[in-house]
């Protein structure tokens, strides 16, 4: 069996919002559209996607927020609907998935041999978050391949920024080795906005985008200045300053994702492919991906 | 009652669903099982229209949202202890006063909205309320959420408004809420005969908590909120917010008789029943310099003000 590997990392934010843009049959909300910026750099990264060969999605989501170590789904087949509890005006979608359970245990036994807190979750009436569905559907919207949903453990808030990196890195390269012994070729997707202080109001009309834009401009800085890191390929860099841009732009990677990408990848010196940047009820949200392939990584934007 | 209030008494109760799917486990939790069993019948002899809780594990983002589906339907699994079993719940909603909540949380400044859809996620902390509480839904329920935004003001309108619902339709309420003391949990899995609190620094708060809760000094615990979250709560939202809620929508003053039915833990963190009755008493002779609030206005726009 030939090693394993990462052929795609991606950065993949999941505001609902995008999939009642979309109006998939799935979704039972209806829209006008809107955030077309963010569906379609969607739209063009899941058609690279599509040029790609591979076995598995494992998503790392901070909807599925678990205090008692970091969980995996464990169950061949999920079916049920969604409701997302802060927008169920907009999400409420009825999904049919597969489970790589071979995959999720390999990386749950690595974890664990890690020293990593680490469960199985074999119950099948659990319901998937909706920040898993939402950046599978984006990405994937035919749901042809099977995904391994990875909890975001809250070292955030019950330690501190930096021991959720410390965590985040041992469970990436955990995570790595299984999949090098696995032999599987595995997209992984880090699924979270970047900064994410909300509008605690909604306009009657959601999607009117003369309605939509950055929390405050703080935000929109400290965006910037991170996404021109990932454009140069300064990774490390973006680690080292996780702590202080989590906490100035109480950004959604406290959940760990992007660390966790970042050090299952070898932390990449390359530049990111950039597919969008746009803010959704005052969030900001940036598609990205990293190609470790020389010859298929372009510049996207 | 007092006179001012609609609301029979007020129960504290923990979120985690131990009680619900394996009180023989430990004994604290048969305890606490035993004491949600007791406020069962309290509320079955009351004559209470419905039950209103405020449960801090609904968080919302878009002010605050008010359960209004009349039949509300589900099997729900928690994101933790999924491995106890799944919690299948067929709750009665009283959808008209859900509306007239909403309504008078907007008289009051707020931003809130009802939510009415088929397989909402109603949360934990709620379905193992209500589970244990009225199980075979013998009066509706009201649920609202605790917006993760939401500081002092906002807390104490949204109880305020509650109790403005209730005059205004002239029922009667038992209000739950649904929290633990300290929150902190063990970050392994535990033998649950070998759960305790998770430090003695958290046990000898929540045990100074449960005093000003016995002594129904409850206007004290809300003014002391800010306090508690420092000491031993996790840093998950902005404030400890349930003593704001409770006070503002029973009455903001210490008469009450307390009675503490059971404090255990659930996974290192506190949980306590506890009931909170409306009485002539009083306790205490504390002033407090934190302003009472009756109309939410708004954020203040610090961040766009002294930089032309």
């Amino acid at each position: 069996m030939s090693k394993g590997e990462i052929v795609l990392g991606c950065l993949a934010p999941h505001p609902p919002h995008l999939v009642y843009a979309e109006n998939p049959p799935q979704n039972e909300a209806f829209s006008e559209g809107g955030w077309e910026t963010l569906r379609w750099g969607y739209a063009k990264l899941a058609r690279k996607l599509k040029t790609i060969d591979y076995d598995a999605i494992v998503i790392f989501t901070p909807h599925w927020q678990t205090y008692i170590g970091t969980h995996f789904l464990g169950l061949p087949e999920f079916k049920s609907k969604s409701v997302d509890p802060v927008f169920p005006n907009l999400f409420r979608y009825n999904y049919d998935l597969k489970v790589d359970v071979e995959l999720a245990e390999a990386m749950h036994e690595e974890t664990a041999k890690a020293g990593i807190i680490t469960k199985m979750m074999r119950n099948p009436d659990f319901r998937v978050d909706y920040g898993t569905i939402t950046s599978c559907h984006l990405l994937n919207p035919s749901w042809d391949k099977p995904i391994v949903t990875i909890s975001s453990n809250r070292n955030s808030h019950y330690y501190s920024n930096e021991v959720m990196i410390e965590q985040a890195k041992a469970l990436g390269e955990a995570c790595m080795k299984a999949i090098e012994k696995s032999g599987k070729k595995v997209v992984l997707v880090s699924s979270h906005s970047l900064s994410h202080r909300h509008f605690v109001t909604e306009a009657p009309l959601p999607e009117d985008m003369s309605r939509e834009h950055i929390y405050n401009h703080s935000q929109y800085v400290w965006d910037m200045k991170i996404i021109d890191m990932f454009r140069n390929g300064q990774m490390k860099e973006v680690v080292d300053i996780m702590p202080e841009y989590t906490e100035q732009t109480i950004a959604e990677t406290e959940a760990g994702g992007l660390i966790w990408m970042m050090a299952a990848m070898g932390v990449p010196s390359y530049p990111a492919e950039i597919y969008g940047y746009q803010s959704v009820i005052g969030t900001g949200n940036c598609i990205a991906c990293w190609d470790p392939n020389n010859e298929t990584r372009e510049l996207v934007l | 009652m007092s006179e001012d209030s609609q609301i029979l008494f007020g129960l504290y109760v923990p979120p985690h669903p131990q009680p619900l799917l394996s009180p023989d486990a430990n004994a604290g939790y048969a305890n606490l099982r035993a004491a949600f069993e007791t406020c069962r019948k309290r509320i079955e002899e009351s004559d209470a229209d419905l039950i209103i809780v405020y449960s801090t594990t609904w968080p919302s983002v878009v002010g605050h949202q008010i359960q209004a589906l009349k039949e509300s339907i589900w099997t729900h699994v928690d994101d933790d202890f999924h491995y106890l079993g799944s919690m299948p719940y067929n709750f009665q909603i009283d959808s008209e006063f859900s509306h007239e909540y909403c309504s008078a949380a907007e008289k009051r400044g707020l931003h809130a909205r009802t939510v009415e859809y088929e397989g909402f996620p109603i949360d934990t902390g709620s379905v193992v309320a209500l589970s244990l509480l009225n199980p075979d839904n013998r009066i509706p329920a009201c649920i609202v959420s605790s917006n993760m935004y939401a500081n002092r003001s906002e807390t104490i309108v949204l109880g305020k408004a509650a109790n403005d619902a209730l005059v205004s339709q002239g029922k009667k309420a038992v209000v739950v809420v649904v929290s633990s003391l300290s929150n902190r949990m063990f970050t392994e899995h535990i033998d649950p005969s070998e759960d305790r609190i998770h430090s003695s620094k958290d046990n000898e708060w929540n045990e100074k908590i449960l005093e000003f809760f016995a002594d129904g000094r409850l206007e004290d615990l809300s003014q002391l909120s800010r306090e508690i979250h420092g000491q031993i709560r996790v840093q998950k939202v902005v404030a400890y917010k349930p003593a704001w809620w409770l006070a503002a929508s029973m009455g903001q003053h210490n008469n009450y008789d307390g009675e503490v039915l059971a404090y255990e833990a659930l996974h290192g963190s506190g949980g306590a029943v506890i009931q909170l009755t409306p009485s002539s008493g009083s306790f205490g002779d504390k002033e407090f310099d934190e302003d009472d609030v009756e109309y939410y206005q708004g954020d203040r726009n610090v961040l766009n003000k002294g930089n032309h």
